[in-house]
């Protein structure tokens, strides 16, 4: 058995800066950067895998971790750059509904209801690494969803969707610490092929109407 | 006794006298980051001498404000300075006198004379200046607030001694989530406060875009070398709370001899200077942020302090 209490505070530690990266995604201006701190989170969440499962020695873990290096910080950032026009990216200033002043407020109450939420919930799991990756997964799960809302453009909305699916990971590997490899193989399947369509979905509705801010088309009509 | 009022002398001293070479090496690293040469390092030393020099051109619509605020304004630094742990790591003789509030207090009132000296001259740049200050100001103040609660939540005081010591012992406390989220809220607390890139350009000439430097553009000879060197000892002094209180105590002087104490003075001056290269990467890296930006910038540095609470509070 490892020392456990230094692996603790190394994930605690991931955990703080994974939560981070999330509040990152909702309050970044840019595209890009939003895409690279995407990548940052993915990186963190595979550092978090890797020290439970030495903490548990898991080996399961360690296919998560795999995985998760394999799709989150490599395909799909590069799915995502290959079918989104690089027009996309230059663009520093993303339509949002709320300024970020409000949206920052708003992420940090996020926070605080995901440690309530997360609360009853740790009575009754009771492992040592739960504390640090349950709530914190929570709170990633409400800032992914909260930055769907609060996005208007296309790639922005589908970081966010995958900041959620970050935080259900980070959460699920500390509950479950013999999580089976097939269903993280379906998602690690299945969250490229939802990068690819948002992807294409992007471009050609770029193509067709010059933006990608989705959040206007609820205005259009059928004629 | 008398050791103790000596070292602290010498700890006054040590910041008197490196403040102006901390400037010159940051302005020195960042030209040649951006592929220049450069000045000299110690070309703060002879700006300073250069103005000491020169006669003091003061307007007669002035009152004593702004006679007497390059003199507070420098003293300022230097009483902060016998109060935080700048080469030891035992309280020194003046140390009993006020906590880190009462550090916040101290610049707190050097930055509201600098204001008032502004707003005095009726240069029009000024007031400016000033008023900007003053939101940058009331920004961060809340954030200072919440900074100073997590520290003394976490570490139980807001003595800098007690606090210093409460990061490394044991070390896993050092990579506690609380401790990393404080050192990123109080780094972008330093730069906003300091007016430096992304909120203010310490280098920049162009006084429509000023929001620090401008304060003392009335300022000549004597009154500008002292605001000059406040300033820089301002910086240093930040520099010094930041990292022998929050991020780095170690190499500081453990025994009461001579000897160590002299020892720490070169390892401070290096940590000084490895946090200046992570400074100046990120002067470099970023651009200077718009006025109505600062507010985002703040905010973050808000939300992450909020956060460093709650996961400590959380861990309770």
């Amino acid at each position: 058995m490892p020392n456990t209490s230094i692996l603790f505070a190394l994930d605690a530690l991931t955990g703080a800066l994974f939560l981070l990266t999330a509040i990152g995604v909702v309050a970044t201006r840019q595209v890009l950067a939003s895409l690279q701190l995407f990548i940052l989170q993915s990186l963190l969440l595979t550092l978090s895998a890797v020290l439970l499962g030495i903490a548990q020695g898991s080996i399961h873990l360690f296919a998560v971790a795999a995985i998760t290096i394999a799709t989150k910080t490599l395909l799909i950032p590069w799915l995502l750059r290959h079918t989104v026009s690089a027009e996309v990216y230059r663009t520093r200033e993303i339509e949002r509904v709320l300024n970020i002043p409000s949206s920052l407020l708003i992420a940090a109450i996020l926070i605080v209801l995901a440690y309530v939420v997360a609360d009853p919930l740790l009575t009754v799991v009771g492992l040592p690494f739960d504390q640090v990756n349950l709530p914190l997964g929570i709170a990633a799960m409400f800032l992914g969803a909260f930055t769907i809302a609060v996005r208007r453009e296309a790639v922005p909305q589908l970081l966010g969707l995958l900041a959620v699916e970050n935080g259900v990971f980070f959460a699920g590997v500390a509950i479950v610490p013999n999580l089976p490899v097939i269903a993280e193989l379906a998602a690690a399947v299945d969250v490229p092929v939802v990068a690819l369509v948002v992807g294409m979905l992007t471009r050609r509705i770029h193509a067709r109407l010059g933006t990608t801010a989705v959040g206007r088309l609820a205005s259009l009509r059928e004629q | 006794m008398i050791a103790l009022i000596v070292y602290n002398i010498i700890q006054v001293a040590v910041v008197v006298a490196f403040a102006p070479l901390v400037e010159g090496v940051t302005s020195r690293l960042k030209e040649i980051l951006q592929s220049k040469r450069g000045p000299s390092i110690f070309q703060p030393y002879r700006d300073i001498w250069k103005l000491l020099h020169k006669d003091e051109i003061v307007s007669e619509q002035s009152s004593w404000i702004f006679r007497a605020t390059p003199y507070i304004v420098f003293a300022a630094p230097i009483f902060v300075a016998l109060l935080i742990p700048v080469l030891t790591r035992y309280p020194l003789f003046f140390a009993f006198m006020a906590d880190m509030l009462g550090v916040g207090f101290v610049f707190a009132l050097a930055g509201f004379f600098a204001c008032l000296a502004a707003a005095d001259t009726a240069n029009p740049y000024g007031p400016m200046g000033a008023s900007r200050t003053r939101m940058v100001g009331f920004l961060a103040e809340p954030v200072f607030i919440m900074v100073f609660l997590t520290i003394s939540f976490v570490a139980g005081s807001t003595i800098p001694y007690i606090v210093q010591t409460r990061w490394v012992t044991p070390i896993a406390n050092f990579f506690e989530p609380s401790h990393i989220l404080l050192l990123m809220a109080f780094l972008m607390l330093i730069l906003a406060e300091d007016g430096r890139i992304p909120v203010d350009s310490p280098s920049g000439q162009f006084e429509l875009a000023m929001i620090d430097r401008s304060k003392s553009l009335e300022y000549s000879g004597r009154g500008a070398a002292l605001m000059k060197w406040a300033g820089a000892m301002k910086f240093f002094v930040l520099i010094i709370v930041f990292l022998n209180v929050l991020v780095t105590p170690w190499g500081l002087a453990d025994s009461m001899d001579l000897g160590s104490v002299l020892l720490a003075i070169p390892l401070v001056l290096l940590k000084v200077f490895c946090f200046l290269l992570l400074l100046v990467y990120i002067e470099s890296s970023l651009a200077k942020l718009r006025l109505f930006r600062i507010t985002e910038f703040i905010g973050a540095a808000f939300v992450i302090s909020v956060v460093a609470v709650i996961t400590r509070l959380s861990e309770m």
